[in-house]
This record gives C-alpha cells, structure tokens and sequence, in this order.
C-alpha cells in the first residue's frame, strides 16, 4: 500500500477560518449563505395577503395553482427568500399556510429560495414550521408578550432549525427611538444567545423603518434612529443580522414616486453602509442613488439624516416641483377658460360639480333642442369617463361622482326637455334592480345602479325587502330588459333562486342579473341557471355590469351571448358538481369524535365580573373612531388593499385618498352633528355544552344554541371544530360562561340617505351606508374589548393597537350566526329572545333574519383563550337531520336554512 | 465510554459495513424469523430483518463480532426500519420499543467485549434510525402533490418512541441515516432534541444523507450545502452521506460537505451500484481504492460500507486508514 505522501494536510488554514466564521445561512432546495461581502438580500412579499391584493384573493378563493404563479414570478424576478403571509380574518390561516408551503415544495423552481414564515400567530408559524424541509426564516417573534413567552417559541425555533426575525417590540411597546430600539435589542439578542443558546447568526433584527417627513418633530429622527441603531447592534452584538421594510420610511409622499423612490434609495444607502444587509424593497420604487438629481438627493439626505431643522418643508417644497406625478396644491382653474365641451367633459371626469350648471346652462342656450345637451355635450363627456373606467384608469369612487355631476347636469335640463315635450330620451334599455325579500343591504346595488345610469340605461330601482311578487309586476308594468338582483345575507340566496323559478312558470324572456357578496358563480350556476331558460349572469363588480347588460342588449350581438351564457354556466355547473363529489366527508359521529380538546381539568376560566344583561343606550361615536378598521370599506368602492397600504398604492393609491377624505368629512359631520345613533345590549351567562349544544342560564330562563360541526375530513391532527368544543362540557363539571350581543349604528342612516339622494347625491348617500357599517363592526370591536378588559375581566391586561384588533391578536373571540364558524342564521332568534334586543334597542330581524338597521352586527363572546375563528364548511345529511331534531324543527326547515353548507346539494 | 468526539479528533473512525448482506448469508426461511415467539402472527414477517433481533439475536451478535473483528470502532444496532410507522406493513407497532430496546443491547454486549479486550480501541454503538418509509415533503400521489402521508407530528411521535429506546437499551451514539426527505430527519431530530431535554442527558449524533442520483440532490431535492444547512441546527458529531451510491460517485458531494462544515464528516457507501441482478459485487479492493481518494483528499473522519458491503470490505478499509491523518477538526 502506497504511503509516500500520506500525511497529507487537510484543508489550508484560510478555508478553515472561513468555515469557523459565522453566517446567516438559510436553505431551500439549494443554500443561501448571507457573508460579510453579500449583496443585500431582498425578501420578496407579494405572496403576503397583506401585502398583495392579488395573491389574497387567490388564497381566498382557494385557486393555489394561480398562487403558486405569484411565488414563481418573485422567484424570478429575483427574489431570494419568499416572504409568505396568511393573516387575513377570512383566511383559515394555518390550513392555508400548510396548504400552500406543502405545493410550493412540489415546485423545485420556487422551492429553490428559502422561505420566510411569516404570522402574528403562533400556530400558524409552528404548522408552517413543520412542513418545510429547508432552513426557514420565522417572521416575526418579540419580547411583546413577556420572556417567557419569547424564550419557548425562540426554543421551538430553534429546534425546527430556522432562523429568527426579533421585533423591536417589548412589553411596553414598540421602539421608537435610538435608545429603544437598541436597549429591546440587546435585551432580547442576550437571551436568545444566553438562555436559548440561539446561534447569533441566525438573528435577524428589524427595528422598525418609520415614516419621516411628516411634518411632526417626533418623527424627524425616525430614519436616523434606524440607521444609527443597524450601526450600534451590529457592532455590538456579533453576528447578527438586520432587516426591515422600506417602504415606510417615505409615507408621507404616497403620490409622489420621483420623490418615494430617492428617498428609498438614500435610506437604503445609509442602512446598508451601517449594517442592514436584508429586507423588503420593492424593485419597482427604488431610484439609482447616483440618478438622483443633486438639489433632490440634498434635500431627501437632508430628511433622512435629519441635517436641518426645516428639511421637511425644504423638501415638500421641491417636491412641488420635482417633474411627474406631484400634485398641485393650489386649485389650479384654467380649465375654466377652455372651450365648453372640454369644460363638460372634465366637469364629468374629474367629478367637479361646482360650474355644471353654468356650463349646462351655456350648452342649452346654444343648442336647437335641450334634448342635444344630454345627447351631445353630457354622452360625450360620459363616454370619456366609460372609456377611461374600461380600461381601468378611472375607479369605481369617482365614477359615482361623475354620476353626480351628471344628475345635476339632467336635472337642470329636465324641466326645459319637459317643457319642448321632447321625452324621448333614447335610453339604451330599461333595468330593474332590488334587494330581494328579507335582505337589507343595498350599497352594491346602489353602486351598480349609479354606474348603468351613468351608461345611460334608465334605471328601476324597487329598493331593499323587495318580495318577489312585486319585482315581477314592476318589471312587467315597466316594460324592463334586465332584472338585477341584489342580496348579502345567505337566505338570499334562495330568495333569488325562488324568484327564478317564478319568473319561468310566468314565462318570463327578461335576462335575470345576480349580485351582491354571497352570490358566486358557482351558486349562481348550480341552483338559480337551471330554474329559468332564458340568460342568468353572475356580476359581481360594477365595471363588469356595463359589458354584460351591453352585450346582452346590443340588438346583433344579443342571442350569440345568450347561448354562450347557458352553454358556459352548464359547463362550469358540471364541472363543480364533479369536483365537490371528491370531498371526503367523515360522519357527524366520527366529526365529533375528533372535536377540538380542550383540557378543562387544567383551563383556567374566569367568571365573569359583571353576570346578566346590559343595555347601552345613546353612545358617544366619537369613541369609535380608533376601533374602525378602514380595509372593508375601500372594499365596499371596489378597491381592494389593506389600510393604510392601500393610500399609497400603485394603482388604486390615489383614488382610494379621495374617497378616504371624503369619508372623513361626512364622519365628521357625524361625529358633530350626531347624526347616526348608536345602541348596544349585551349580556354574559354561565353556561356549559351537552354535546353539540351550548345550555346557557339566564336567571330562571335556559337558552339553547345549536352549533354545527366541521365535517369535511382532516388530516393529521387537525380536528372537526364546532364552536361548542370551546365551552366546559356538564361532565366536566367546570362552570363556564359565555356572551351575547347586539350593537347598532344604523339608526338615521336611512334617513340621510334620503336626504342625499333626493338631494341628487348618491355619493353620499352610498358614503353614509358604508360608514354606518364601519361604525357599527367598530362598535363590535369596541364592545368586545370593553367585554374583555371590563365586564367579563379576562383580559384587564391587555394592550392591543387597532391594527391589532383588526388582526384579532386578542383572547377570545365574537363570531357571528350567518358568518363562516356558525352560517346558521336560526340562532340569531334565540339571541333576541334572550337579550330582548327588539325591545331594548330596537333591532329587528326581517323574515330572512337580516337585522334591521343593516348597520347593526350580533353574536357570541367566547372568553376562552383557545377559542379560535373557523369556517365550517359542508356538512353532510346526517348532521342536518341531527340538527332538526336537536332543534325541534322540520327536516325541510332545516334544510332551508343550511342549504348553503350542504354537501350534497 | 471514553469521549469518542476526543477520538475523531486523533484517527479516522471505521463504521461496520451492511447488516442486510451479512443476514441473506443465513437464507433464513419465514419459520426462522418467526421463531416459537411470533409463530402464530398473522402477517408473513420474512424479510422483517430488525425482527431477527428478537428470534435470532445470536445471529445479529455474530454480525456485529465480524465487524468488531475486521477493525470497525462503530457498529451500528438492527433497526434501521424500527419506528412504528415503518413496523406497520408487519403489524408490529407495538414491538417497536422492544426491537430496538433488545437490538442495542445486543450490540452493547459484543462491543464491551471487545473494548475490554482492547483499551486502547474502544468500540462504540451508534442506533440506526432509518427514514421510515413514508416522506414528510413529497406527496405519493401524483396527481395531489399538496398531499402529505405523513405528518412532522406522527414522524416525531414514532422517532421520540425509538429514540427513547435505542438510549435505554444502551447505544452511545444515534445515527439518523439514509436521509432522502430532510424534514424526515428534522422530525427525528426534533425527537431527539426533546429527549435529551426531558432526561437531561447528551448524546452524540450522526446525521447521514442520501444523494440519490447523478443529480446530485436528495431524494426530496436538495444539494449537498442546502442539506448541511437544514441540518445544523442542532449540535451533530458528524454529518455525511450513506446509501444509493459506490464510493466513487459520492467524492463531489463529501468535497462539498467538508468545505463547509466543522463537523466531522462520515460517508458509507455502497459496494459500487447493484447489477443487474439487483446485487453489489465490487471487491474489497476495488472499494478500498476508491475510499482511497477520500482519505488523500481529506474529507472524511467517519468511513465504513452501506449496502453490498461485507467484514473483508471494512477490513480493507480500516487497514486503509491507519496509513492517513483524519480531517482536521
């Protein structure tokens, strides 16, 4: 055997120091290792829900596969973590992480990068942990809750194998200044390090990025104090990491690209010299440091490291004129001088109703006939705004402005074309819209109305409750060629459907339109297409109801349309009756045996401090303000995004700012002039479960609640949930308790809607709806935590923002009878028999059991920390029929009220 | 048990070669495996190897004696499928603690035996801890690549259980080898880690993967490097690979392992890839040469044979490595 150079030296002492050096190193399939000379790491987020409208649309949907395109497209678009967020209130968040990590390993050109998981929840983060083989990065955990609390999820961490993202947060707060952000720092990087025995490099820091330039004195130092806090834990506790996101730092600019993307350059500029080495930096916003222009690059390095006590207003001032997107400040009116249709047609795209009259009132003198300003000056203008909201550069909210300039504009006409008894307006069709029978809200309806007049149809609204019998005569005295159908609320459904089927039997041709926020396609196409031979289209967004009525009006293109609907809805029918077969069900037997287990023996309840029933009668609004979460509300106009993002979004941003505005001017007016009333009763019970039941004791009076049960069939150990699995069972003989409420802001809404619409503002009168129901979920909100931290005392401690609460970071939760954990309407009776609520404030159920005012919210307090939101799915024969029995009711009735959730159906 | 970290320090430490190839030279028929104990068991168990160690223990001490004697310092215990996931194509869920409880301590007895003959070459017992046969990120069914047949939860539940076992029974070290779906080994790891935690104890820990084809990827898909750093979370004595291929191919993938990590560096191939008639016929010298390379190059501190493997392979490689320094730790 050859032993000439056997004593060989094994590695040279270089590739040994390198080996001993400690980096951040991640995995997916292939490594990332982050070393001192690495580039900054850009962590891609568009496949966060909140951060990417479109990827929480997706999830919500559930359509992975076109997720999946979203995580692929950041892949190559140079993404080197994925960054993979699910915290949505409607998102079951831990199915959908485990769900979409486990296809996401399926594909080895995304799975490729490692991937950062990223929850306020803590369950959600560990289910992610448990299916990802690579080295994750966990985002976030803090030292908000306590020590103990951070030292067991950073051990869980660590012993999943990933790396960490340590918040500046403690158990005071947030940091907020230099010395803050690097006391939390040191504090939590000497735990991690000491008692987790954390490895240093897999510590990654964010120090909260804020906004500069916001004109207060507090926030001058906020990018300063993040830059000279990267510098001090970076020098001072060895080998850790820095990250954070940039975007925030130019908030207050949102509109003003040319200056955002200098002052992201200039911010990451500093950070990265000083230590920040990863982060979320959209590539889009971000200028070339050396391609600032001098004055500019001066006065934004002048911000950011807060050189000069006016930087701000120096900087708003050149921001004025930095070329492109920046916006005037003072009303700039030389549009008045040009020629009178180019007046016309900005009045109506802009939404300026001011000089319509004026100018209307100059068109007519003009003109042979009054008839020809509608027809000439206003379509013209109107078609401008068709044109622009096609193709999606105008959005819904000053759409319903351009209404509003465009009704003044007629009304103005209206009695001189009466007086020329010239009636022949020359609408392009005539379409009936209402809310059917039992369903109170109308705010899509009224949008989709206010956006077909705009087309020039001529509209038929019949209003909310509309029973059937009378859609039908209207559309026949009417003469109409659409029906619009509109309801929120799941008994609608069967309401349209039942409607359907009339209109057949009384062989009706008119093409029917469904819409409103429980409708879908698939219902629409699986129970209301069948009942009614001639077209049933499913819209849901107001742009989309102009080409459809187009199409199915225009004399030539009419019957093609027509047959392709049907041949298109049979289609997709048969298609969706195929894929809900493959579901697989367990028996409701099998469901409960695999409830949710709580160890009663050990939970700690807490009694409630304050038993019985509690009425508040005339509450101050203004206390709602904090509590309101704004996200549903741009939703309500069609824009989508979350609050506060959504101000300073690309596409919707700018829109989204107006519309906000003007919110705050009539929440203003409001608030002053207390012009909504707002209601509250509520009341905590002891209570126990029998079975599936809640038994809950009011004095000598017993109420029972009915809850339903998940059947679809889990995998590992996730369990069939029923909201009864989070109150003590008899058995267990713990006493438990649990809540009921009704709160209501809806009083004198109808009223000012009213007001506004005689007064031709349908703006408005939308406007005041959507605040009302903002008012009254934040009323919810409000009355919850009151509940928690006051009369029920279990959480006195608690210290949440409103992000937070909108998060639902709380203990304990207030589902709702007709949402998803409990979508059985039925037990909203039982809740108004125990809280008495017609009789103490006034809120009424209408047949459909939608309350009245539709801006009221009811349903349960569960206190348990363990309670948790779900939805519950399909359920399966059995457990309707066990349900009908529990509740004493027909096995049709049942049917009736849960036809939503049926598997077999 | 003297400090085997302080040993790797010193020489290159052999590993035992295959436990399967030695038990075929038994042809051991179903009544064998079966013994008196599982007679009347409904389940045909030929073929349920790790069973042997309780219906043929002398068999398993005579393997491990053969290793001990071609110069092997590890060998490693007959329970490479002892998990009750994996136990339960035989229906033997309920033995698992047993198998491997009895399997170490079959092995723990030949090894004292050895060590008291020769002080100054210790023998050590590493358990085997396999893959199961289910993998915690790949989906079985083509057509549902979201679905999983196992989960981290139940792997964890049936690694803890081994475990537990394996350290009662008296292995010095665990081996979680044959590694083709990472988070399989991150749910053995995890056991492992709790187990250490509840008994308050250390225990050596080898981990080895398995690249399984000139891809150059595990199974589940992941490069040498990406491999190593999914599993560096917790303290390992060694990391390396094992299995799928002859010692030639794995030369890139150690290169790769010991540029990167402290850690010791193992490997345990085949004897060369299997015939045509699924068998492995390289010769201990031609695997020697192979090994060779390795020990010229410097990656490894750990060697020994997988599959094919035989005492004559290992005793040609262990007479390899007393001529070359171990790699620097």
């Amino acid at each position: 055997m050859h032993t000439n150079n056997s004593k060989i030296p094994l590695t040279d002492t270089n590739q040994q120091a390198t080996k001993a050096q400690r980096f951040l190193k991640l995995s997916g399939l292939e490594p990332l290792v982050v070393t001192a000379d690495s580039n900054f790491i850009n962590v891609g987020e568009r496949t966060n829900v909140a951060g990417s409208k479109k990827f929480l649309r997706l999830i919500k949907e559930e359509k992975f596969e076109e997720a999946l395109e979203v995580a692929r497209h950041q892949v190559e678009g140079g993404a080197q973590i994925i960054d993979i967020n699910m915290d949505d209130g409607l998102i079951d968040g831990k199915a959908a992480m485990v769900a979409f990590l486990n296809l996401i390993v399926a594909e080895p050109d995304i799975a490729r990068v490692p991937i950062m998981i990223d929850s306020s929840k803590w369950d959600i983060i560990e289910a992610g942990l448990q299916v990802v083989q690579g080295k994750c990065v966990v985002n976030s955990i803090s030292l908000k809750e306590g020590e103990a609390e951070f030292i067991r999820q950073a051990k869980l961490i660590k012993r999943y194998g990933a790396a960490v993202i340590v918040m500046a947060f403690d158990e005071v707060g947030q940091a907020d200044n230099y010395q803050r952000r690097i006391e939390i720092a040191k504090r939590s990087y000497d735990i991690l390090v000491d008692k987790v025995k954390f490895a240093p490099e897999d510590i990654i820091f964010d120090l909260n990025i804020f906004p500069v330039a916001t004109g207060m004195d507090e926030h001058k130092r906020n990018a300063l104090d993040f830059i000279e806090g990267t510098q001090w834990v970076r020098e001072n506790l060895p080998h850790c990491n820095v990250s954070g996101g940039v975007s925030n730092v130019s908030f207050s600019f949102r509109g003003n690209n040319p200056v955002r993307e200098a002052m992201h350059s200039v911010f990451l500029y500093h950070a990265i010299k000083a230590g920040m080495n990863m982060g979320i930096v959209n590539p889009a916003m971000l200028e070339v440091y050396d391609d600032i222009p001098k004055d500019l690059l001066e006065h934004v390095e002048d911000v950011i490291l807060n050189r000069r006590e006016d930087a701000t207003e120096r900087l708003l001032d050149l921001a004025e004129t930095v070329v492109g997107k920046s916006k005037a400040r003072t009303v700039d009116l030389s549009w008045r001088k040009e020629p009178l249709q180019h007046r016309i047609t900005r009045a109506l795209v802009k939404g300026i109703d001011q000089y319509i009259v004026e100018d209307v009132e100059e068109a007519r003198l003009a003109a042979a006939k009054p008839i020809e300003v509608i027809e000439g000056h206003l379509m013209t203008g109107m078609n401008v705004v068709g044109d622009l909201f096609g193709s999606g550069k105008m959005f819904l909210p000053q759409v319903v402005k351009s209404a509003r300039v465009m009704k003044k504009a007629v009304a103005h006409l209206t009695p001189f074309i009466e007086a020329s008894k010239d009636k022949s307006s020359g609408a392009a069709g005539k379409i009936l819209m209402a809310t059917v029978k039992g369903d109170v809200h109308d705010i899509g309806k009224n949008i989709v109305s206010v956006v077909l007049a705009c087309n020039n149809y001529e509209i038929v609204d019949l209003g909310v409750m509309v029973p059937p019998e009378k859609i039908i005569d209207a559309a026949k005295a009417e003469n109409v060629d659409v029906i619009g159908l509109s309801g929120l609320i799941t008994p609608s459904l069967d309401e349209m459907v039942f409607l359907a089927k009339e209109m057949e039997r009384q062989k009706f041709k008119v093409p029917l339109l469904i819409g409103g926020a429980t409708t879908s396609k698939a219902h629409t196409a699986v129970k209301i297409d069948p009942q009614y031979k001639s077209a049933v289209v499913h819209v849901n967004d107001a742009s989309r109801a102009v080409t459809v009525v187009g199409d199915l009006l225009q004399k030539e293109k009419s019957e093609g349309y027509k047959k392709a609907l049907k041949l298109d809805y049979e289609s997709f029918r048969d298609k969706f009756l195929k894929r809900t077969k493959q579901k697989e069900y367990l028996s409701l037997e099998a469901a409960r045996e695999n409830k949710f287990k709580i160890d009663w023996s050990s939970a700690k309840i807490e009694p409630p401090k304050t038993l019985g029933i509690q009425v508040i009668e005339s509450f101050d609004l203004t206390k709602l303000v904090d509590f309101i979460d704004w996200s549903p509300f741009f939703r309500s106009w069609d824009l989508h995004g979350k609050f506060p993002d959504i101000l300073e979004d690309e596409v919707v941003g700018k829109q989204a700012k107006e519309v906000f505005a003007d919110a705050q001017v009539l929440l203003k007016k409001v608030l002053a002039k207390k012009l909504l009333k707002a209601k509250a009763v509520f009341g905590l019970f002891p209570a126990n479960t029998i079975g599936d039941d809640i038994e809950l004791i009011n004095g000598e009076q017993q109420t029972i609640f009915r809850t339903l049960r998940q059947q679809s069939k889990k995998y590992g150990s996730t369990p069939n949930i029923a909201l009864a699995d989070f109150i003590a069972p008899v058995e267990s003989g713990v006493q438990d308790y649990m809540g009921c409420f009704c709160v209501t802001t809806g009083f004198g809404t109808a009223e000012l809607a009213e007001e506004y619409e005689a007064a031709l503002d349908d703006y408005n009168a939308i406007m005041i709806k959507a605040l009302a129901d903002r008012l009254a979920e934040a009323f919810a909100e409000y009355l919850h935590w009151e509940v928690r931290t006051e009369h029920w005392g279990y959480a006195v401690d608690e210290n949440l923002s409103n992000a937070e609460l909108i998060k639902e970071s709380y203990k304990g939760i207030r589902p709702a009878p007709g949402y998803p954990a409990c979508p059985d309407h039925l037990e909203k009776l039982s809740i108004w028999e125990l809280l008495q609520v017609k009789e103490r404030i006034g809120v009424t159920l209408t047949e459909s059991l939608a309350m009245w005012p539709a801006a009221s919210v009811s349903g349960y307090y569960f206190g348990n920390p363990e309670a948790r939101y779900f939805g519950l799915g399909k359920i399966k024969e059995d457990q309707v029929n066990d349900f009908a029995k529990r509740k004493g009711i027909s096995k049709e009735k049942a049917h009736k009220w849960l036809a939503p959730n049926l598997a077999d159906e | 048990m003297s400090d085997i970290l302080e040993i790797l320090k010193e020489r290159i430490l052999v590993l035992d070669g295959a436990m399967g190839t030695m038990l075929q030279q038994y042809k051991f028929t179903e009544a064998d495996f079966r013994g008196n104990r599982f007679a009347n068991w409904e389940q045909p168990l030929q073929g349920n190897n790790d069973l042997l160690s309780l219906t043929q223990p002398e068999a398993i001490a005579a393997v491990h004696r053969k290793y001990f004697e071609a110069g092997a310092d590890i060998v490693e215990t007959n329970t490479f499928s002892g998990t009750s996931i994996a136990m339960a194509d035989y229906h033997m869920e309920d033995l698992v603690y047993e198998l491997n409880y009895e399997s170490a301590k079959i092995a723990k007895q030949v090894a004292q035996e050895f060590t008291e003959k020769e002080p100054h070459k210790p023998r050590f017992v590493a358990g085997s801890i396999g893959p199961t046969n289910k993998t915690a990120s790949m989906s079985p069914d083509v057509n549902d690549p979201g679905f999983r047949a196992v989960s981290f939860e139940e792997l964890k539940v049936a690694y803890k259980e081994q475990v537990e076992a394996l350290i009662d029974g008296g292995a010095d070290l665990l081996l979680v080898e044959t590694v083709f779906d990472t988070l399989n080994a991150k749910a053995a790891l995890f056991a492992i880690e709790e187990v250490k935690e509840e008994r308050k104890i250390t225990i050596p820990v080898m981990v080895s993967g398995t690249i399984t084809d000139a891809s150059g990827r595990t199974l589940s898909g992941q490069t040498a490097e990406a491999f190593l750093i999914s599993i560096s979370h917790i303290p390992l004595l060694s990391v390396g690979f094992n299995c799928a291929l002859g010692a030639n191919q794995l030369v890139p993938h150690l290169e790769v392992l010991s540029a990167k990590t402290t850690m010791a560096v193992s490997a345990h191939p085949n004897a060369g890839l299997p015939n045509a008639f699924g068998a492995y016929d390289e010769t201990p010298e031609q695997m020697a040469t192979q090994i060779k390379e390795y020990l010229e190059k410097g990656l490894v501190n750990i060697v020994g044979g997988c599959c094919g493997t035989t005492p004559e392979h290992i005793k040609a490689i262990a007479d390899l490595t007393k001529n070359y320094n171990t790699r620097k730790l």
